[in-house]
């Protein structure tokens, strides 16, 4: 069924509805990993954004049930340039196409992504809408002023309470912002012991619970729309050890009085850059964020920088154990070269 | 770290002649590590006996020595330029292999010279087999297993044990030369005995097959620091079995999920960093399609043909970054030139598909045993891009000049279904033909992939061209509306290939499109995915609708490129391309290039201010005509690739720079030719187009024997032969009349005289003859094959000034605004001409070199307006050097199994080495030495075999052999003969007379130099033949013509040595 894709300042791309047949709307970003779809699709970081991938040939190796970072698709929509009909991959277990349809998540295939990218990358992200047939001027603005995504995380995160690997040896309070499967994944791995909280926790809860460390999970959205959570770690630091992912690096940021800032059409990739600044080594990493922490208070030191475009990367307190980076050191999509950095975090209950 | 500033002085070894799996990817390698280091202040030495190169140009090093790669001539130069530096991973196994060399033999020591980039003991981690196994081990990696062996019997027992198939795999080899696929013992015992001959170690890898795995490839970058990132994959339509050089091959790999790509960029990453490689470094895997197993098939930590791939596939320029990091550099001190904005340290994002496909040399060689294996036959290759793999891998199907433009190929559809189903599982240049036409025939798709080990993926992707192709057929021009038509653009079909399925003409295609408005637009190639603002002028066409090549409104001129290398039209077309950008670059024109060889230095993107990664066709070429509407666009530089356009673009209106097309007409079309050498009294040898037998025989006594014959409907001395009586005309004339009976046979009176040679620079006033020169082989060689001199040493002055006398003439006459290449006969004190190409040639490189004339500078110049009198030039030959410059052909025969080794009419050299002396023995000597053909010494054996009518001249020859202690062995024909005339002989059984025979003693090893010359070639069944494809594939030094041979014995008699000869830099070239 043909399709539009609408964005905020009018212009307008025509392709192909495949997966869920229904309107959208949702904040236009694209990402740059060449594998990983699978990952990207569940990643719930995604949650409210119609997510374009620059990599022209989609869904060639098709779904499997392994690769999960959620177990739901998370973004609201996806753009790709030409999907995949007959994946192989020995693990394929369906296309690309029909895991859409039964997600109930809308497919948008013949797009020229590469256009659309550049758009993005000039005007910065905005919002966008994909609808069939031909909507007036008006339904497509109500349509595009629907949009709020300040809930979103409470959208993503779980809904109850929940305890992974009950008889590891490190006790984790984990603060659920929309977590990729990822990171708990790396954590089980290290003999963690997992209580996973929703993101309006309040601190009496974690600090019942008498936990080794405090790990804010990666997540959707703008920071400053979780003020609930910030509040939380302001509480918990200086009283247990935090550490903290993407969404949960800027939390930490704000918790400690630094600002954050939106990028123009953020890092979203496999490839990005980044500089330990103590060791002056770089690594690539995967990265899927709009927003930056900025701004550091004078005892918070920078840990890593964005080699690309010097935007902060990683933080860390100049005497509390407190340290969080921005990039996803569980990969999942993308390098694995940075995955030291959950043994680096496990440093700090000791 | 920045700029290590003890560097001050670096020698770069280059990878020498063009041979199969060492082509221009090394000059491009070169040629940037040459301008990265330079551009850093420090002052480079290079040395690369290939004059045919960019890297050996004057302005590209500080220091450059067009001198035999071995050990002798390198410690002279190390000695008299005393780098404090050396470079190895520039200039391929060449490169590698002589600084390990010269690292071994202490010299490097001795010279206080060090090795910057990948350490030796890096290298060899890497190169040697057994290390290589030791350092999987260390750092967990599996291999297939496999063990060193040094002798036929381990070999065989190892075999036994882990069981049959067995990849066999010399050490230090190119190209996977010496090795292959051994099914059974006997197999086994044969290839074995090859490749350890082979091996500069003596040492091969037996390793049990992975037949059917995917082969999937990564380019890895590490610096000093220990930072380390991967720049593409990429993955080979052909799996595991089939040479990477010879696989087609898509960037980056499309078919492996996030995990296992990430699980075997880990494992490059991992093994990279426990060798500390200083630089790039290319990764093999063998991944199990079906679980996660994987094997690590082999590392090479240099800069190779697919860092080359890599560099053009993304955009990030590996040689370059490596020359950096060999300064001292990291990785995230080096910007992105790309995005003038990031930094090296990055991982390239690419939003297209990139498609390589090798290009072989068996339309050249239709003899040879076309079976692609572990062994490389490519030549040169092709890169498209694409945004969907189908417009890709048309795009280079259509590249790739082999008449296709679609994948119906007259070929595989007469074959029937049984024979396709065989052919394709067993791999051949026309494999993917045969694929589409099985696919065309409703064969299963699964056993397809079950029987080739191809992933459905692809297979599934040429289904989708197959049926498309099936539906166009279907098509009417008349109901061919805008949405289709966009819709099999953006598919990726070309007009022609529409218009061979639809039964039209191109023309209506694109006339159609032109009605509709439907015109390509082109995407821009910049590393990132679109993430950043990019400054790189490097597009290829989609026919999406935002188009990024926005044309200026400057002056520019579009360069034509020369595709992709093979023989015949090698590396020194992108030599004139490139020269021709620079020159025009200086006059300050916009210039655009064309071209779709990933290998060369024409497609770095910072060559040209515009580079169109395109297929050279007249459509591809025509769209950015249309849309770039350049002043011009110059032809002569691409060889025929380019000049077969001339008409096409002509008809459409471009401006042409140069000589018209009418009048390159005139010289190619042979009845206009001869009418014009008529009329300006010019002799040609006498010759005739024939349709039967007895007119041939008619005609032959007209002309009298010997006579060259060849079909008229090839090109480039295909099927030519010299016949020498009316038994062998007859023969020819029917065998040729029974393969075709609608072209006529040519038949020319042979004079076998003395070729000379002239590339001429005419303004349509004056005309320069930079040089004549001087082919040591009587006519009857292909000049391509034979051994050049400059300046002439044996030519009277008269013939001199003839020749210069007819170059003006032709010039003139045909009002050539550029280049012109002449062929002469100087026969009987008489000067005939046999071929003139309108257009700049093979010979240019060398003869600007060596004389210093900057020849395309002032070809370019005069096509953009420019007189010769300008530029303080004026008719007549240049001023002749004492130097004295020998072109020596180098050929990679010993790669092709059943091509002819000999030479004749036909080119077969893929490459050429350039010796350098005071004087023509000097440069002979320098020039055998830098071919790799050894000057025998007092007491070698050498197997004789020459041809009744050349026994007489052969005398003089064998007498100075003699009379060096050299001794004879022959079969009992040249053996009677030569005892007759009181030679002392061996005599050896022919092949015929039963074991052991001369290909026993051969292979042995007894002999150290054979001379055959034989009375015909290309005969499979004839004993000569046999024996010249023995003698290529020990690698034993063999000349097949009297000429050649009379130059070396002089060349012996003279006693020279690297002691005794100079090294000669280029500007002291006088």
């Amino acid at each position: 069924m043909e399709a539009q894709l609408i964005l905020e300042n009018g212009k307008r791309f025509s392709g192909k509805l495949f997966g869920a047949k229904k309107n959208v709307v949702g904040e236009v970003v694209f990402t740059t990993g060449m594998t990983g779809y699978q990952e990207t699709l569940t990643d719930p970081s995604f949650a409210g954004q119609i997510v374009t991938m620059t990599f022209p040939l989609i869904g060639n190796y098709g779904i499997n049930f392994e690769d999960m970072e959620a177990d739901k698709v998370n973004l609201t929509a996806f753009v790709v340039r030409e999907k995949c009909d007959h994946p192989s991959n020995f693990r394929n277990e369906m296309t690309l196409d029909e895991f859409l349809k039964q997600q109930g998540v809308v497919g948008l295939e013949g797009i020229d992504t590469r256009a659309l990218t550049k758009i993005l990358r000039v005007s910065g992200c905005m919002k966008g809408v994909i609808v069939t047939g031909n909507p007036s001027d008006d339904e497509i603005n109500n349509m595009l002023k629907s949009l709020d995504n300040s809930d979103v995380i409470m959208r993503t995160t779980t809904k109850e309470r929940y305890t992974l690997n009950r008889k590891a040896k490190i006790h984790v309070a984990f603060i659920d912002l929309g977590a990729k499967d990822g990171i708990l994944r790396e954590l089980q791995k290290r003999d963690c012991r997992i209580s996973v909280f929703a993101a309006d926790v309040k601190p009496e809860e974690i600090l019942d619970q008498k936990p080794d460390l405090v790990f804010l999970s990666n997540g959707p959205g703008d920071p400053l729309d979780a003020p609930g959570t910030v509040d939380t770690v302001k509480a918990l630091i200086g009283k247990l050890p935090v550490c903290g992912i993407c969404m949960g690096h800027q939390i930490i940021g704000l918790a400690l009085g630094a600002k954050t800032k939106k990028l123009k059409f953020g890092h979203h990739g496999g490839n990005q850059p980044v500089k330990d600044l103590q060791t002056g080594n770089v690594y690539i990493t995967s990265q899927n964020h709009n927003y930056i922490v900025s701004d550091l208070p004078p005892d918070v030191i920078e840990t890593f920088i964005n080699v690309n475009d010097g935007t902060c990367e990683g933080i860390r307190h100049k005497t509390l154990p407190i340290q969080s980076v921005q990039f996803h050191p569980e990969a999942s999509p993308g390098p694995l070269d940075v995955g030291f950095l959950f043994d680096r975090f496990l440093e700090e209950v000791k | 770290m920045p700029i290590d500033k003890s560097i001050k002085k670096v020698l770069v070894i280059g990878s020498g002649p063009i041979v199969i799996g060492q082509a221009a990817e090394f000059d491009y390698s070169g040629t940037q590590a040459c301008q990265a280091i330079k551009e850093e202040g420090v002052e480079v030495v290079l040395v690369n006996s290939n004059p045919a190169t960019i890297m050996t140009d004057r302005q590209m090093a500080d220091k450059t020595y067009i001198e035999p790669l071995t050990i002798e001539y390198l410690e002279k130069i190390i000695k008299k330029e005393r780098p404090d530096s050396i470079i190895a991973g520039m200039g391929g196994q060449t490169g590698l292999n002589m600084t390990c060399e010269l690292y071994d033999r202490g010299i490097l020591d001795k010279y206080n010279v060090r090795v910057i980039g990948t350490s030796i003991e890096s290298i060899k981690e890497g190169e040697d087999r057994d290390s290589f196994k030791k350092l999987m081990e260390r750092t967990n990696q599996p291999i297939a297993p496999s063990e060193i062996v040094t002798d036929v019997d381990s070999g065989l027992a190892f075999a036994q044990e882990i069981g049959y198939p067995v990849i066999v795999r010399p050490a230090y080899t190119l190209g996977g030369t010496g090795g292959g696929i051994a099914e059974t013992p006997d197999e086994l015992a044969e290839i074995l005995a090859q490749g350890l001959h082979l091996s500069r170690v003596g040492q091969v890898l037996l390793e049990k097959s992975i037949k059917g795995w995917k082969e999937i490839e990564f380019e890895v970058i590490r610096d000093g620091h220990g930072n380390c990132i991967t720049v593409c994959s990429m993955e080979n339509i052909d799996p595991v079995g089939v040479h990477t050089g010879d696989s087609i091959v898509v960037a980056p790999a499309l078919t492996l999920a996030d995990k296992e790509y990430q699980m075997l960029r880990k494992a490059a990453i991992d093994i990279i960093n426990s060798i500390e490689i200083k630089g790039g470094c290319n990764v093999q895997f063998a991944l199990d399609p079906n679980s996660f197993n994987y094997a690590v098939i082999e590392i090479n930590p240099r800069v190779s043909r697919s860092s080359a791939l890599a560099s053009k596939a993304t955009g990030y320029p590996i040689a370059k970054i490596s020359a950096k990091i060999a300064l001292g550099y990291d990785l995230d001190e080096i910007l992105n030139a790309v995005t003038g904005k990031t930094y090296a340290c990055f991982e390239p994002a690419i939003d297209y598909v990139v498609t390589k496909i090798p290009k072989w040399p068996f339309d050249k060689f239709f003899t040879a045993k076309r079976n692609l294996g572990t062994k490389m036959m490519a030549t040169g290759e092709i890169m498209s891009i694409g945004n969907s793999l189908e417009a890709s891998l048309l795009k280079g199907i259509r590249s790739l000049e082999i008449g296709q433009f679609t994948l119906e190929r007259e070929s595989s559809k007469k074959r029937s279904i049984i024979e396709l189903r065989k052919r394709v599982c067993v791999p051949d240049d026309e494999r993917l033909f045969d694929l589409a036409e099985l696919i065309r025939r409703n064969y299963r798709l699964e056993k397809i992939a079950e029987i080739t080990g191809m992933d459905m993926f692809f297979l599934v992707k040429i289904k989708n061209i197959v049926d498309k192709e099936e539906e166009c057929k279907k098509l009417s021009l008349d109901e061919l509306d805008h949405d289709t038509l966009k819709e099999y653009k953006k598919f990726g079909f070309s007009d022609k290939g529409m218009a061979q399925l639809m039964g039209c003409s191109a023309e209506d295609i694109y006339n159609k499109r032109k009605e509709l408005g439907i015109y390509p637009a082109y995407k821009m190639v910049d590393t990132c995915a679109g993430e950043f603002e990019a400054v790189s002028p490097y597009y290829y066409s989609t026919y999406d609708d935002e188009n990024e090549a926005e044309p200026s409104k400057n002056k520019k001129v579009i360069v034509i490129g020369s595709g992709p290398i093979r023989i015949g039209q090698g590396i020194e077309f992108d030599y004139c391309s490139v020269h021709s950008i620079f020159a025009l670059k200086k006059a300050g024109v916009e210039t655009i290039i064309i071209n779709n060889n990933p290998e060369t230095v024409s497609t770095d993107f910072d060559t040209s201010d515009k580079l169109y990664f395109e297929p050279l066709t007249e459509e591809d070429v025509y769209n950015i005509i249309e849309m770039e509407k350049p002043d011009g666009v110059i032809l002569q530089f691409g060889g025929q690739t380019a000049i077969k356009l001339a008409n096409f673009l002509d008809k459409m209106n471009v401006p042409i720079l140069g000589t018209q097309p009418k009048y390159i007409d005139e010289a190619e079309d042979r009845e206009k030719f001869d009418d014009l050498l008529e009329k300006l009294d010019i002799k040609r040898p006498k010759g005739k187009a024939i349709w039967t037998v007895e007119e041939g025989i008619e005609e032959a006594n007209v002309l009298e024997y010997p006579l060259l014959v060849r079909p008229s409907y090839v090109l480039g001395g295909q099927g030519m032969e010299i016949t020498h009586n009316e038994e062998e005309l007859v023969r020819y004339l029917s065998e040729a009349f029974h393969k075709d009976k609608k072209n006529p046979v040519l038949i020319d009176r042979y004079l076998g005289g003395r070729e000379l040679e002239v590339d001429a620079i005419c303004d349509g006033t004056d005309v320069l003859i930079p040089g004549i020169m001087e082919h040591l082989e009587k006519a009857g060689v292909h000049s391509g094959d034979s051994i050049s001199i400059y300046p002439p040493q044996n030519v009277p002055e008269h013939i001199i000034e003839k020749i210069k006398d007819v170059t003006y003439k032709i010039a003139i006459e045909l009002k050539v605004v550029g280049m012109i290449n002449i062929q002469f006969i100087e026969f009987k004190n008489e000067l005939y001409i046999i071929e003139v190409n309108p257009r700049s040639s093979r010979t240019v490189p060398y003869i600007t070199k060596v004389t210093n004339v900057p020849v395309i500078d002032i070809a370019t110049r005069i096509m953009m307006g420019e007189t010769l009198k300008d530029m303080g030039y004026s008719t007549g030959i240049a001023k002749q050097t004492r130097t004295v410059a020998v072109k020596v052909p180098v050929f990679s025969t010993e790669k092709l199994p059943q091509v002819e080794v000999s030479l004749g009419p036909e080119m077969r050299s893929t490459g050429e080495v350039l010796g350098v002396g005071s004087n023509f023995l000097e440069a002979m000597y320098k020039g055998f030495i830098a071919a790799g053909t050894p000057i025998p010494k007092e007491g070698s054996r050498i197997l004789v075999s020459v041809r009744d009518s050349d026994k007489d001249n052969f005398l003089p020859i064998a007498k100075a052999f003699a009379g060096m202690g050299c001794k004879f062995i022959s079969t009992a024909g040249t053996a009677k003969y030569l005892e007759g005339h009181g030679f002392k002989v061996e005599v050896c059984k022919k092949i015929s007379e039963g074991i052991p025979n001369v290909l026993d003693i051969i292979r042995s090893g007894m002999v150290d130099m054979i001379i055959d010359i034989p009375k015909k070639g290309n005969d499979a069944n004839s004993e000569g033949f046999k024996m010249r494809r023995c003698a290529a594939e020990c690698s034993i030094p063999m000349m097949t013509s009297l000429d050649t041979v009379g130059a070396l014995v002089k060349v012996m008699e003279e006693k020279l040595s690297p002691e005794n000869t100079e090294i000669v830099e280029l500007n002291e070239i006088k």
